[in-house]
């Protein structure tokens, strides 16, 4: 008998060599916010969950932790776990921490709207916190920091024009699954990568039951979508037709969340579709 | 030939503050004790790559361009009065038509000549690129006579594609110079970017099969979000790296070439040799005929 040897099935990886990863993100922030802006403080909202810890992680190495203000942003009906959560971050690196509660605010408005449901109350909470992050930058002579990750950006998972807003975000052309690899190798408190994650908008409220996918066949799903791989091809690679779907129908519901406004065009000068100039131009 | 690789890291735009961040490196570069001879930059090394309608404010006309940097290298405190080679990646108007482009030029004391200037015939426009939505393509591929022997230029993606450097060869190119910018991309690899590692591969290839020095200059620095990788490197006749840069960061790269190596390399590895010969029957070939080939490779429709 002749020895055969079995190559074994190609599919996209979604492995990361973090070192490299980190390396290349810390030099992202450098470049953008010292070179190009001349901005040395980063001011990122913690919520206690892994994807604002990795950020915050990034930005203390990037800027070194004296010049990364974390703010901890609690509605009423918070978890205490999170709070904690977020505290074992700003220990672990020295890092400035404020917390500064959004009852007033948000309550300020939905107390004129008993009737608002819990999506419109999280988006209301989202946006408030959008406001702080916003107004303790320009308090601080800072920059924002954006948390949100690719695979919630590509679910449009997030609300609109709040969790997406700061100018600059390391982490969003990561996985989920990638940023808790990542969160590991930067030393992030493994009970924050460990935990069920949750937009905490809502009591008992997961990712994961809100978007009917654990992020790991998310992940898998997106990856193989994104590089190109039809449905019933993605489907053949052993996940559930109707995961494909769900997963698919975020992806093509959502869009728009990954755009600006959509505006009107009368003029061959139309901003960004006959006037393009690059963001850092 | 005493060669710099300058990993340049510009400005978006600022066009001032690069050309006064070049004038420091060339003064850098001029303090030391043995001159260089020639020294190299990468694509848009004065701009910065992802333009997209500004390229039309920072084009350059290549004569105005060539006097400024000969200019500013004679302004170089201790710049020798022996000549030095410049390579430079910019985007050229021509008069209106706007090229992706490379000037070789060529500093004497109280002179300068253009010895060459290559437009970058492969404008990639996919995905995170869009050059030929602002672009004029090249049409044509040279080798050109330097102090230093026959050399071609090929700009970023013009070395992506194996024709070009074979066909430089042929024109009698012993030393490919590629000034690039290559925003990395593929983190799954272990220790390096794919895309840096894909051009490593390509490039050492070039080297070995045809028995040519390759000078790769590649541009760093983060563009909205695009990190350039820089690795800015030497590749000898043999394929081996002599040395690279890191792809973060500004830097230059210091080296020797000597050029005997290259017919060391060919005699020992004689495939060029080998590829004139054969290249008649490749190109003479019915299935390669206008008729045959189309343009861009189309097979026609049967009904």
């Amino acid at each position: 008998m002749i020895p055969v040897l079995e190559a074994p099935p190609r599919a996209p990886s979604l492995d990361i060599d973090c070192e490299l990863a980190a390396a290349w993100l810390v030099a992202f922030l450098r470049d953008e916010m010292i070179e190009r802006r001349n901005v040395r403080r980063a001011v990122v909202g913690l919520s206690g969950g892994v994807d604002s810890a990795v950020t915050a992680y990034l930005c203390a190495r990037a800027l070194g932790a004296e010049n990364v203000t974390c703010v901890r942003m609690p509605y009423r009906t918070s978890s205490t776990d999170s709070l904690d959560d977020a505290r074992a971050v700003t220990e672990a690196l020295g890092c400035v921490e404020r917390t500064i509660e959004i009852a007033g605010a948000v309550d300020g408005y939905l107390v004129n709207e008993p009737d608002a449901d819990g999506r419109r109350r999280g988006n209301v909470m989202a946006r408030t916190r959008m406001i702080v992050l916003f107004d303790q930058s320009a308090k601080l002579g800072a920059l924002p920091i954006g948390t949100g990750n690719k695979t919630e950006r590509l679910m449009g998972y997030f609300t609109w024009h709040a969790d997406d807003s700061p100018p600059l975000n390391p982490i969003g052309d990561l996985f989920k699954t990638q940023v808790w690899a990542l969160a590991r190798h930067l030393g992030v408190p493994e009970r924050i990568v460990a935990k069920a994650p949750s937009a905490d908008l809502e009591a008992n409220q997961t990712d994961e039951n809100d978007l009917g996918i654990t992020y790991l066949e998310a992940d898998r799903i997106l990856s193989l979508m994104l590089a190109g791989y039809a449905d019933a091809k993605i489907a053949a690679r052993g996940f559930a037709p109707a995961d494909v779907a769900l997963v698919r129908g975020k992806v093509d519901g959502t869009h728009w969340k990954r755009h600006l406004p959509t505006t009107a065009m009368l003029s061959n000068t139309a901003i960004n579709e006959f006037y393009l100039r690059p963001v850092d131009f | 030939m005493k060669l710099a690789i300058v990993q340049a890291k510009p400005r978006k735009g600022d066009v001032e503050a690069n050309f006064a961040a070049l004038g420091e490196v060339f003064a850098q570069l001029a303090s030391e004790e043995r001159p260089y001879d020639a020294i190299v930059l990468p694509e848009a090394a004065l701009t910065g790559y992802f333009l997209e309608g500004g390229v039309y404010e920072l084009a350059f006309e290549t004569e105005a361009l060539a006097a400024r940097i000969a200019a500013l290298w004679r302004a170089a405190p201790g710049a020798s009065r022996a000549p030095v080679d410049v390579v430079v990646g910019f985007f050229e108007n021509a008069g209106g038509t706007f090229y992706n482009a490379a000037l070789y030029l060529e500093i004497a004391e109280a002179s300068h000549r253009i010895v060459h200037v290559h437009r970058k015939m492969f404008l990639p426009t996919y995905g995170v690129f869009d050059e030929e939505r602002f672009l004029s393509r090249g049409r044509h591929l040279a080798a050109f006579d330097t102090r230093f022997g026959r050399m071609a230029m090929l700009i970023c993606e013009d070395a992506w594609h194996a024709i070009m450097p074979t066909l430089a060869a042929i024109k009698g190119a012993r030393v490919l110079v590629v000034p690039s910018a290559s925003p990395g991309r593929g983190f799954a690899a272990g220790g390096e970017l794919e895309s840096v590692a894909h051009w490593r591969n390509v490039l050492q290839s070039y080297a070995v099969e045809h028995g040519m020095f390759v000078i790769y200059a590649g541009l760093a620095g983060f563009e909205g979000g695009k990190g350039m990788t820089g690795s800015s490197a030497l590749i000898d006749p043999f394929g081996d790296t002599v040395a690279r840069l890191p792809a973060l960061g500004a830097a230059v790269l210091r080296a020797e070439i000597d050029f005997s190596e290259i017919d060391v390399a060919r005699a020992r590895l004689p495939l060029l040799g080998d590829l004139g010969s054969v290249l008649p029957d490749l190109l003479f070939d019915d299935d390669l005929m206008p008729e045959n080939v189309r343009r861009g490779g189309e097979r026609p429709v049967t009904p």
